[in-house]
């Protein structure tokens, strides 16, 4: 009796003495981990788990929704000040154009055990990043007021348009329908989706010279202004969070929003009957299209070039350790489309599954994308204050693309 | 002062305002007259979670290559000032040909983003700068005249307006007037329009942010004309009294021509500091209907996933012309009654 007891008590202390190595294959020695991110839940998960196993190497990390105007110069320096960066298809263009990032072949054959091969980005046959979760942008929408309405589910974004309206005119809700449309960024990125969903081609085919000023440019205009008639009229300053406060006030039932903000929009926090009643759908279609309009996403951790390997290679243990995590993404199940193995889809990810299973297109990872992007956010603004005709508003951003473009050597 | 004791005692200052002034201006319109080397671009591989394409990057090892025999870029003239985004010299030409009214011609400049950027920052100069001198003066006199018991509180209440950050100032006033806010709601109320938004109106949105620069700069004009108005002499004052002059003539004929070079500094810094509006675009989120100078040059350097150097090169070397062009006429005129006075 004694002596199993003892035996007990040995066993503990030696797992508590020893506990912190049984992540056996990160008692990461030296080195300095400082990574630069987003700021949303999913992603804090993330960084949270690498840190677990950091051994004795310094460990840093920034989460800024202000990233993007961080990522480039902050590599640029040498040594950078950041050893990795979560980015995504879109960010990790201009660490490319730029030569920041560092290739990860000899790093993931010595210790990325368990990353998949559906995981790595690879570039030219070279691996550039190692993804761990997929987003996109899809419909929400308030089961009860649809329900009392009489209304189906909308699936093509006329559908969604006329949902909208008999909404309105039942006098429930004035402006049914959100979307990040803030100038800037977030309206270019809803271009950029309704035009895909138009089977639109952002440049002529092998160059750079744009093309969006066609038929299916003004389809895409007419169909954002449309949808912008029956959002707050405030929309030009409604980012992701602002739209997700005035759905969380009850003045929304349709909404088309980011797959990763699901977790923050179904917590504890705020309306009960709201959050009950807050169902998702995949992304809709438009203009009898068969591919949504949407893109989809994968986000991914890069290492700077401009680093000793001595840090590169510390970073990248602690990062792989976490993109390859089955606890964590067991854990966190409800916090994002976990692209890691044994990652098993809860309801909070049917957005992004049917997005996949209807073949959304990826966002276009081309050099000169970035530039279409920034031209975009503000020459369409104009058409949709009802200033300017379609025609002219595509014709501006086709010129304020090609001014950029020569300066940076595109054209 | 003796030349040389100026000399010794402006040393410093002038040794600092050369190396953290006059050296950036110089490298900023070096920058300005280079783009981006031609991108030397492949055919590859991409994959990614969801798929495979072939898809095209830079080639890294061809452009390296060129940046390292011209890290500067491709020499490009005035090209950068003259193009689209700028000057837009050849569309305005374009225009002038192709418009048949002025009306439409003009429409069709204003369209382009350094000339919409232009009027807007002029039209917040122009309407900012003197309500700003004519507001500060009348709280400046105002004040001067109460009781100096309470004076003390006031001057802090006035001056609180330039003691908040103009960012937190601006968010302020932005959530007051969303559509939800106290001012926003009560606005739809009053003018019975449930649709009314002073955010997504473009000149309700320019209404608001040059109300702001006022709201904001007042003070520094009130400060400034307060200290000047304890220096008015008392003898001349009481003297028109005594000649029955009316509160207004005393003011128009003894004080104002006391403090007029007060004046004139106050215009000067005022108009150099409204030509380069920036914060209250930001903090109203008011990019879609407002875009000053300032902002051009922001967007350039972080708006966009690439940074364009030289285009924001070549807008910060416009605003120093702009703001020489704007400060010309009170300088000329400082000079010459320098002169006179001499």
């Amino acid at each position: 009796m004694r002596e199993t007891n003892m035996k007990k008590i040995l066993i503990s202390l030696l797992l508590l003495l020893f506990g912190t190595s049984a992540y056996a294959d990160c008692n990461i020695k030296s080195g300095s981990i400082n990574i630069l991110a987003n700021d949303f839940p999913a992603l804090r998960t993330f960084v949270e788990t690498a840190k677990g196993c950091k051994g004795s190497a310094d460990f840093k990390v920034t989460h800024s929704s202000e990233h993007n105007k961080i990522a480039v110069p902050a590599l640029t320096a040498n040594p950078s000040e950041f050893s990795a960066r979560i980015a995504a298809n879109s960010s990790i263009v201009p660490l490319m154009n730029q030569d920041l990032i560092r290739p990860l072949d000899d790093l993931v054959k010595k210790y990325g055990k368990g990353i998949q091969d559906s995981q790595l980005i690879t570039i030219d046959g070279k691996i550039m990043a190692v993804a761990f979760m997929a987003n996109t942008q899809h419909l929400y929408y308030r089961e009860d007021v649809l329900k009392e309405l009489g209304i189906a589910v909308p699936k093509t974004y006329e559908e969604v348009v006329a949902a909208s309206e008999k909404i309105r005119a039942s006098g429930k809700m004035q402006y049914p329908y959100a979307a990040a449309y803030k100038a800037g960024w977030n309206l270019a990125e809803e271009f950029v989706n309704m035009y895909i969903g138009h089977g639109g081609e952002f440049f002529k085919a092998g160059t750079a010279q744009p093309n969006i000023n066609n038929a299916k440019g003004v389809a895409t205009l007419n169909m954002l202004k449309k949808l912008a008639g029956l959002s707050n009229p405030d929309y030009l300053t409604h980012d992701s969070e602002a739209i997700k406060v005035e759905w969380e006030s009850g003045n929304v039932a349709l909404m088309t929003l980011w797959a990763s903000r699901s977790g923050t929009l179904l917590d504890d926090d705020g309306d009960a009957k709201i959050t009950a009643a807050t169902k998702l759908t995949g992304p809709a279609t438009v203009a009898g299209g068969n591919i949504p309009a949407a893109t989809l996403w994968w986000d991914g951790f890069t290492l700077a070039k401009n680093r000793s390997d001595a840090d590169a290679e510390a970073t990248f243990r602690a990062l792989a350790h976490a993109a390859a995590n089955k606890k964590m993404v067991a854990d966190a199940a409800d916090q994002a489309v976990w692209l890691i193995e044994g990652f098993k889809p809860g309801p909070k990810s049917i957005g992004v599954i049917e997005a996949v299973k209807m073949k959304a297109k990826p966002y276009p990872m081309l050099p000169q994308m970035g530039l279409m992007h920034g031209a975009l956010g503000s020459e369409i603004v104009e058409f949709l204050q009802g200033k300017e005709s379609a025609e002219q508003a595509l014709k501006d951003v086709e010129a304020a693309y090609m001014s950029k473009a020569k300066e940076q050597g595109f054209l | 002062m003796p030349n040389k004791t100026f000399f010794w005692f402006f040393l410093p200052t002038g040794l600092a305002m050369i190396l953290f002034i006059g050296l950036p201006i110089i490298s900023t319109g070096i920058q300005s007259f280079y783009a981006q080397h031609d991108q030397v671009v492949k055919e590859v591989k991409k994959c990614d979670p969801f798929g495979c394409t072939v898809s095209i990057v830079v080639d890294q090892e061809k452009t390296s290559k060129i940046r390292e025999e011209k890290p500067l870029g491709k020499f490009n003239g005035f090209g950068t000032y003259v193009d689209r985004n700028h000057l837009a010299i050849e569309e305005i030409g374009k225009f002038w040909n192709e418009t048949n009214t002025f009306g439409e011609f003009v429409d069709q400049v204003t369209n382009l983003p350094f000339y919409k950027a232009l009027i807007f920052t002029l039209t917040y100069c122009l309407f900012v700068t003197p309500n700003v001198l004519l507001l500060g003066f009348i709280i400046a006199l105002s004040l001067n005249a109460v009781t100096r018991r309470i004076r003390g509180p006031l001057i802090f209440g006035t001056i609180l307006p330039m003691i908040v950050t103009p960012l937190v100032g601006s968010l302020v006033l932005f959530w007051m007037i969303d559509a939800e806010g106290i001012i926003g709601a009560n606005l739809q109320m009053l003018m019975d329009d449930p649709y009314l938004s002073l955010k997504s109106s473009k000149t309700l949105t320019w209404i608001t942010i040059i109300i702001y620069g006022i709201w904001h700069h007042s003070p520094f004009a009130f400060v400034v004309f307060y200290a000047a108005l304890q220096t008015v002499p008392q003898e001349p004052v009481e003297a028109a009294i005594i000649d029955g002059a009316s509160r207004w003539q005393r003011v128009r004929h003894i004080v104002l021509p006391h403090i007029y070079p007060v004046v004139t500094f106050v215009a000067l810094i005022s108009l150099m500091d409204n030509f380069r509006v920036f914060e209250p675009i930001i903090g109203f989120s008011a990019e879609g209907s407002a875009q000053s100078l300032s902002w051009l040059i922001y967007d350039n350097l972080v708006n966009e996933e690439v940074i364009l150097f030289g285009s924001a090169a070549a807008t910060s070397m416009m605003t120093i012309v702009g703001i020489a062009i704007l400060l010309a006429p009170v300088l000329i005129r400082t000079w010459k009654e320098f002169r006179t006075a001499r």
